[in-house]
């Protein structure tokens, strides 16, 4: 309970900050040296969150998308062939480091905020697919026979039993691909991409503590929000797949 | 080729078809990129166009492997897909010698989409034949070793030395080394401390369990923060510590340089190596513990003697993960001058020379793929014990 007034109040704090970042300036002044400007202005940092979340959620929400509909696929008796495959891919894709993902998407799409998305897309991937086969695969054979059994058609297993039921596992898929792809889209801005890495390495090449630690502070409540919200509704599915099963 | 073993495997195998769809894309595709400098524009060529009559030879054979890879059995598109990865490579190398004058150090040619694609195709072919194959761990074991072996060996033979990659290489080959052992040592120094610190936090929150939800719920939400928020709040938090506690700097802590991303490795490795011990611990079956206070065994002994080495198997997959994760982490220690295989990394992004990037990037890949994979067959190797107990 107390966590949950916690991240209210970061949200509260974290909103009127992006709001009005000026009324915090006599805070931050304390970290800056000779006269430093406290609060990064040269873009303004609520469009500069606004990107990155945006780059964030379309990344993957795509890669959410794609992940489950390939995870349905090799899951199918026709798609059984690439299971094996699939499996290996997916935990051997997770074990490259994004940043350098990051990096080798540059020479083949160049800088700015496209090639980012789409390096966050490609690494998103991964945790959504591997969760989603281990959703699906990991479902007791009796409940497919008995809606087997039911008569319900292959389409309608899959939409009111198997999906469903795999629901809760998938979503920490998506969780873990969107904190990965939060933190990965900082580093974005080193490769031209709009986000909120850009204040953080304003500070480092200037030496501005300020910068730094109201750059990190706005991802790090960003993502700290993202996570909780995503295990909320996590928690909620399960509660609800539990309530389908029983 | 054994035609009974083919024989068991009716038809033709649709994820080779997919093998064969990627690597015969990648022959279309430029090879290489040949440019005049560093800096000009490039030129895509095909294998033919790099390598003439050979290069014909090379790519029909990269057709014929691919496609025999749908109709073999296992073992067979084993050999054939190192084949294939062996061919693309040595004509990267090859292409690259041909088209290089002899003795010009300006020209530069570097590898191409066709390359990739053609390399990707055969790696996941090697992929698919090895998990059709469930090979023993000892032959893994020999694979993997072989695998790393046989690289080093094309490496140091110098077959590839005129590919613009190499060329980067050879033009700070003492700086490579030294960023090289900068990358380990923060990677293996941030696990060493987080095990030194994390293997007793863990074992006090499992015995004290008031303490647990807050001691994970602090770990959690370090877990959560943006790595390069985390790193570059460490450095002026301990440029401030340096500066201001007496003794600090003294002992070596600094604002600069490897410190504070050995911090923020060390502080990200918690969590796993924490939640671990105490899942591993927790995972102990309760008769374990009752049997060693049957034998009179205080609860320190129990800890130590028997509860503590039936938690290994969690502890090392701890390990993998934290290993994995800082390899790739360390990274971004080049950009708040760190050093390791960042510096090429966010260097070569900032004077847009890609060669220089994958300087940085593919030891970094190479490396966490292979601790992965290491870890991963040790991990295997502990399976049974962990079904005796």
């Amino acid at each position: 309970m107390t966590g949950r007034l916690a991240l209210g109040l970061a949200a509260v704090l974290l909103l009127a900050f992006l709001l009005s970042p000026d009324s915090f300036a006599p805070l931050l002044r304390p970290l800056t040296r000779n006269g430093a400007p406290p609060v990064y202005t040269q873009t303004s940092l609520l469009s500069l969150t606004l990107s990155h979340l945006g780059m964030v959620a379309g990344a993957v929400l795509a890669a959410s998308v794609l992940a489950v509909g390939f995870g349905v696929l090799v899951t199918r008796p026709s798609g059984r062939d690439f299971l094996p495959l699939a499996r290996t891919v997916a935990s051997v894709g997770q074990t490259f480091p994004p940043v350098a993902v990051l990096a080798l998407a540059v020479p083949v799409m160049g800088f700015g905020t496209g090639p980012t998305m789409l390096a966050l897309f490609l690494y998103g991937l991964l945790p959504i697919f591997e969760n989603t086969l281990a959703g699906l695969a990991g479902l007791p054979p009796q409940v497919i026979e008995a809606a087997r059994g039911m008569g319900m058609t292959p389409a309608q297993r899959l939409w009111r039993v198997e999906l469903p039921l795999a629901l809760p596992v998938i979503l920490s898929g998506v969780r873990l691909s969107a904190v990965i792809a939060l933190s990965t889209a900082t580093i974005g801005s080193t490769v031209a991409a709009r986000t909120l890495g850009e204040v953080i390495i304003a500070g480092l090449l200037s030496s501005n503590t300020a910068f730094v630690v109201q750059g990190g502070v706005v991802v790090g409540i960003l993502a700290l929000l993202i996570h909780a919200g995503l295990r909320a509704l996590e928690d909620r599915a399960a509660a609800w797949s539990h309530a389908g099963r029983s | 080729m054994n035609p009974a073993a083919a024989g068991t495997r009716p038809g033709i195998s649709r994820p080779a078809l997919l093998f064969a769809a990627v690597g015969l894309t990648g022959l279309a595709l430029p090879f290489v990129q040949f440019r005049a400098n560093r800096i000009v524009g490039g030129e895509g060529l095909s294998l033919p166009d790099a390598l003439g009559p050979w290069g014909w030879a090379a790519a029909a054979l990269v057709v014929a492997v691919l496609l025999a890879l749908s109709r073999v059995p296992p073992r067979a598109a084993l050999v054939a897909a190192t084949c294939g990865l062996l061919a693309v490579t040595l004509s990267a190398g090859a292409a690259a010698g041909a088209l290089v004058p002899e003795g010009d150090r300006i020209a530069r040619v570097s590898l191409g989409a066709g390359f990739w694609l053609l390399l990707a195709a055969f790696a996941l072919a090697l992929a698919d034949a090895l998990s059709r194959l469930a090979l023993r761990p000892a032959w893994r074991w020999a694979l993997l070793a072989g695998t790393v072996a046989a690289i080093a060996l094309i490496l140091g033979t110098g077959l590839l030395d005129d590919l613009s990659v190499m060329r980067e290489y050879a033009a700070r080959r003492d700086m490579f080394w030294r960023e090289a052992q900068r990358h380990l040592a923060l990677a293996f120094g941030s696990l060493g401390a987080a095990l030194a610190v994390g293997l007793p936090l863990g074992i006090v929150i499992h015995e004290a369990p008031r303490l647990r939800g807050a001691v994970l719920g602090v770990l959690n939400v370090v877990q959560t923060i943006p790595s390069l928020a985390l790193f570059g709040i460490m450095i002026p938090l301990f440029g401030w510590i340096a500066a201001s506690v007496p003794g600090a700097a003294a002992a070596g802590i600094a604002g600069i340089g490897a410190f504070p991303a050995l911090v923020a490795l060390f502080l990200y490795s918690l969590l796993p190596v924490v939640s671990n011990m105490l899942a591993g611990l927790a995972g102990v079956p309760p008769g374990v513990r009752e049997a060693a206070a049957g034998l009179g065994m205080t609860r320190a002994q129990a800890l130590a003697q028997v509860m503590i080495p039936l938690t290994l198997p969690v502890l090392l997959a701890a390990v993998r993960i934290v290993l994995v994760q800082n390899i790739g982490l360390a990274v971004i220690a080049g950009l708040i001058g760190g050093g390791g295989f960042g510096s090429f990394v966010f260097q070569g992004l900032n004077q847009t020379a890609m060669d220089l990037v994958l300087l940085g990037a593919l030891p970094t890949i190479a490396l966490a793929l292979v601790s992965g994979i290491a870890l991963d067959l040790a991990l295997d190797g502990l399976d049974p014990r962990k079904g005796h107990a």
